[in-house]
């Protein structure tokens, strides 16, 4: 099918198509970028409980600005709210939360994932001088499962869902599923299992877009 | 042996119920005497003693309950030579920035320096050294300082660059690297409320890094927004005991 026939979505409709499959009751952890609109897409009405790794569990939506409290902010340093129920922890205790397995779900975005599971989001390369780990690495090996939101493809066109990842891991084999712009896959031990596609994608044009093998749910 | 001469009545008018009842007992009342005043009434006071050389562990994540007066206490003080453990490594027009920039810091550890800041500019420079620790290694090396852990393993950063040429052990099926506690000098923290013990509340997410830093430094000077009389603090609400203050300055909003 002709490129043109499809509609890939933008930053929204993949963190929407994300916060569709987080069911109520998850205690979550959304990393910075994409990862941080999930939570605009998951109705105030479903009980998710948002945990941001300053501290807080229960984070809400954001304040009206005459309402800002200069004291609440999340790991992106922005100003939010703390929903009826939520609490504060001090960081050794929130990346106990982190790293000791009580996150249901940790969403990140990322440079590359691999078929093995791998995930690079904090460097481009070993060689460059300065580096920003944050909180990366405690969180993709300490949820009980990691989604990453990332856009299929760099801007150049270049496949993100390598068979290996080419830049600097930030941890292995944890990723379980990868929502992007065109599709929805699963991380399993056969490989990449297309999950979902946009209306109009093929297997065979989201192959040409990935490094990685695809697999279809229905093969043995 | 007789106790000093001492007034007893603010005790008795803030309603200490423990302090009452023990009035007519001449040894408690001679122990009163001593009685426990974290509360320096100075910059000069609070910031006394920092020596040249020693590790300065700062609570604060973002903007958001970093001490900034106390730093600049600690700017006028004249301390040099200091490693500083924080969260990142300062952004523009921060005191963190401002003591890097005056040549004070030979060594920083934390877990986001941006390549344009003044800290990734001198480190690129060959002026200051820099240690990157993922967030959450950080937060428990420091814990584990204060907590008497002489060392853990973590699957955090095992499998990654980070772990190159040091030691990582299989424990059950994850590999795992070892870290070594990361203890302070001196640990500077923003409260919301002290009372004289140097019992600690915080203000929403301006607690962050405040508490682990109170455990992990021989010497823990708080700053407090808010003045509190022993007892005013709900003992379930106090977040940092005591035990782990040393000086606390009132430094009104």
């Amino acid at each position: 099918m002709a490129d043109t026939e499809i509609s890939p979505l933008d930053r929204n409709g993949i963190a929407a198509w994300c916060a569709h499959d987080i069911p109520e009751g998850w205690l979550v952890n959304l990393g910075i970028g994409i990862p941080t609109l999930v939570a605009d897409f998951v109705p105030a009405d479903r009980e998710v409980i948002f945990h941001a790794e300053n501290g807080v569990i229960g984070v809400g939506p954001a304040p009206s600005p005459d309402a800002v409290n200069p004291f609440l902010i999340n790991a992106s340093t922005t100003h939010v709210t703390l929903r009826t129920g939520g609490s504060y922890v001090h960081h050794a205790d929130s990346f106990a939360i982190a790293r000791g397995g009580h996150l249901d779900l940790c969403v990140l975005g990322a440079f590359e994932v691999a078929e093995n599971g791998d995930i690079a989001n904090w460097a481009r390369s070993a060689d460059e001088p300065v580096k920003q780990i944050g909180g990366a690495m405690d969180l993709a090996i300490g949820a009980q499962r990691l989604w990453v939101v990332m856009e299929h493809t760099t801007k150049e066109g270049e496949p993100r869902i390598r068979q290996r990842c080419t830049y600097p891991l930030t941890a292995k084999g944890v990723v379980k599923r990868v929502y992007t712009n065109l599709a929805v896959l699963d991380v399993t031990p056969r490989g990449i299992v297309v999950h979902d596609m946009i209306p109009g994608m093929t297997l065979e044009a989201l192959q040409a877009r990935t490094e990685a093998k695809l697999h279809t749910e229905g093969e043995p | 042996m007789a106790g000093r001469a001492i007034n007893v009545s603010g005790w008795i008018a803030k309603g200490n119920p423990c302090c009452v009842s023990r009035l007519d007992d001449a040894e408690s009342v001679r122990y009163a005497c001593a009685m426990i005043d974290k509360f320096v009434h100075s910059m000069v006071d609070a910031m006394a003693g920092i020596a040249d050389g020693s590790t300065v562990l700062l609570g604060g994540f973002g903007d958001v309950g970093i001490p900034t007066p106390l730093l600049d206490g600690l700017i006028t003080q004249g301390a040099r030579d200091l490693t500083i453990v924080a969260v990142a490594g300062g952004r523009d027009g921060s005191a963190i920035e401002q003591l890097l920039s005056l040549g004070r810091v030979r060594r920083l550890i934390c877990s986001f320096v941006r390549p344009a800041s003044l800290a990734g500019r001198l480190f690129q420079r060959g002026d200051l050294e820099v240690e990157i620790v993922p967030q959450g290694t950080l937060a428990e090396r420091i814990r584990a300082a204060g907590a008497g852990i002489t060392g853990f393993y973590t699957p955090t950063g095992a499998d990654t660059l980070l772990a190159e040429g040091r030691e990582t052990r299989e424990i059950g099926d994850r590999l795992c690297l070892l870290e070594y506690p990361l203890p302070g000098d001196v640990a500077l923290i923003e409260a919301w409320h002290a009372d004289r013990w140097g019992n600690l509340t915080y203000r929403d997410s301006a607690q962050n890094l405040n508490p682990v830093m109170a455990m992990g430094a021989k010497l823990t000077i708080a700053m407090t927004r808010n003045v509190a009389a022993l007892g005013e603090l709900a003992p379930e609400a106090i977040v940092t005991p005591g035990i782990f203050v040393n000086r606390v300055l009132h430094v009104p909003l």
